[in-house]
């Protein structure tokens, strides 16, 4: 029996969340399949095959399938689920899109998020906001997880697998992708990035000329609270916390962010956390490592010189 | 056209859960509870396409214990026409709730299904995925806007990096996203007349399907804490700090 992987790349390269989920699916101690989907992935497909632990890469390409939709996916897991034992994906849009559709066409329950895993059937996953942590076993004969990448170690380069192609399924047909708007940022993704700066709304129209430079200085990815995004100062898919992205960067600085329970739960397990607020009374400087009480306005222009 | 909404009955968003002192669970009995947040946005925006004249009856649907018709209520205050509380006890986890609510969808033969992306106290996201595989229709999730065009739902989704629209055939699936919209506040007459309307129950196991949990819960705790911090007294310090913890160069 093996353990199959959805990887996950954006048409070149594959995400590190996919290393991530590699390491993450050494637990089962069974061979380590990547799944690769998509309209032309032979250069992905080749780089799959180097991450070390893996021992195959199955490519299923198709044109319809470039835009990678969920119920397509499904379907391209599903034809082949029946080999394996274990169906592993990285808790990101694609993974919460196509591993609970799997999970049903399957008739097993799934087990989401998951941040360690303790048997082959029993994990440890975050629930109430990240408040609580739960310890669950699984009695399926089939394992469909998705883990949160941060959670685990990136696998490194350093394996030379077999390369197969299966067949793609049909088009499910009821659904048509239309269009897409990418944030296009030359920062690091904000789900691995190593630091991570984020805004509250008191940055306001000074979100960007703020955070930039900084930014730029430690190489960061940008992230912004709910609040933030709502008043319109930073784009969605910025929003860090329970319903945004889950972070854990080795750095993490919180700029004018009070710290609610739904944005402290995409942050907690940030290595170092900063926080910088006016506020002394603020419930982020509870789980901050280092606090700055200080004005966000004159901090960051002080802390930008400082980087040098 | 019909929208079935699926409410859940979850504890108030604002409350801090506590671990049983015999780590066994969450403790929620006297627990302030209410509508989970996400479906509260399905709700508010199949009442809106009421409201544009595109749905023509709305029902809301619950399943879990009876305290769950509080959670109902509250959607028939919002301006849901009635409700169905599908009565099953015990852990239920999304697969059995997708099972139950694909029954109640054959009865009730709904051209759009709305949900919220996820429940915040479980937050496992399943739901609305595993009900479309079901019933083998197209899922919209996470969607912040949706159009609905003769017989098809554009939906705009919040994705990683950005947003993404696809245009699903009805019947189809949609969960809601935070950026849906802004639910309406209830009315007190509003709260009163919800009371006049029906709110059918159903046994769950009268709707023959396997609803068994394949999870069991071995036990629950606090994440460990982080240690104290300091406050430091300028950026100078901060940054001396950071570099001594060699998260900066």
């Amino acid at each position: 029996m093996s353990v199959l992987i959805l990887a996950e790349h954006d048409g070149q390269h594959i995400k590190q969340s996919t290393r991530q989920a590699v390491t993450a699916a050494a637990a089962w101690q069974h061979p380590i399949h990547l799944l690769v989907v998509g309209a032309d992935v032979s250069a992905v497909a080749a780089e799959a095959a180097t991450i070390a632990g893996v021992a195959k890469v199955i490519k299923v390409e198709a044109p319809h399938l470039v835009h990678l939709l969920a119920e397509d996916v499904a379907a391209a897991v599903q034809q082949i689920a029946a080999e394996y034992q274990v169906i592993v994906a990285a808790h990101s849009t694609l993974g919460k899109g196509v591993l609970p559709r799997v999970a049903a066409l399957l008739d097993v329950g799934m087990v989401s998020d998951v941040v360690e895993i303790q048997a082959p059937a029993t994990y440890v996953r975050p629930i109430y906001a990240g408040n609580i942590l739960a310890t669950v076993q699984s009695s399926d004969a089939v394992q469909v997880v998705t883990v949160r990448a941060t959670s685990f170690e990136a696998a490194a380069n350093g394996a030379n697998a077999e390369i197969t192609s299966a067949a793609a399924p049909a088009a499910f047909g009821k659904v048509r992708w239309v269009s897409e708007q990418r944030n296009l940022s030359d920062r690091p993704e904000l789900a691995t990035a190593s630091v991570v700066i984020s805004g509250g709304r008191s940055l306001g129209e000074q979100f960007n000329t703020l955070l930039e430079p900084v930014a730029h200085k430690l190489n960061a990815a940008i992230g912004a609270t709910r609040a933030c995004v709502d008043a319109g100062f930073a784009p969605n898919d910025l929003q860090v916390g329970q319903t945004g992205t889950v972070v854990a960067p080795e750095l993490y600085i919180a700029v004018g962010i009070s710290g609610a329970m739904q944005h402290l739960a995409g942050i907690k397990d940030s290595k170092v956390i900063v926080a910088i607020n006016h506020d002394p009374d603020a419930p982020i400087f509870k789980h901050a490592d280092y606090g700055l009480v200080a004005d966000l306005f004159k901090a960051l222009p002080e802390l930008n010189a400082a980087l040098g | 056209m019909k929208i079935m909404v699926a409410v859940k009955h979850v504890v108030d968003y604002n409350i801090v859960p506590r671990v049983k002192q015999d780590g066994s669970d969450v403790e929620i009995s006297g627990v302030k509870m209410g509508i989970n947040p996400f479906d509260e946005i399905a709700v508010e925006e199949a009442l809106r396409l009421k409201e544009k004249g595109i749905a023509t009856e709305i029902v809301a649907v619950s399943i879990g214990a009876e305290n769950s018709k509080d959670t109902l209520r509250h959607a028939l205050a919002m301006g849901v026409d009635r409700a169905v509380l599908v009565q099953a006890e015990g852990k239920l986890q999304p697969l059995g709730v997708a099972k139950l609510l694909k029954a109640v969808a054959g009865r009730e033969q709904p051209d759009l299904i709305l949900l919220g992306k996820q429940a915040i106290d479980d937050d496992a996201g399943q739901a609305g995925q595993m009900l479309a595989a079901l019933l083998g229709v197209g899922q919209g999730l996470f969607a912040s806007e949706i159009k609905v065009n003769g017989n098809e739902i554009e939906v705009n989704r919040e994705v990683d990096g950005g947003t993404e629209t696809v245009a699903l055939q009805l019947p189809a699936i949609v969960t809601a996203d935070l950026r849906l919209n802004e639910p309406r506040f209830i009315k007190l007459p509003n709260m009163m007349m919800a009371k006049k309307k029906p709110i059918d129950v159903i046994a769950g196991t009268e709707l023959g399907v396997d609803f068994a949990s394949h999870l069991s819960l071995l036990n629950v705790a606090e994440p460990a804490p982080r240690k104290p911090g300091v406050i430091v007294n300028s950026v100078a310090e901060l940054v001396e700090k950071l570099r001594i913890e060699k998260v900066l160069a």
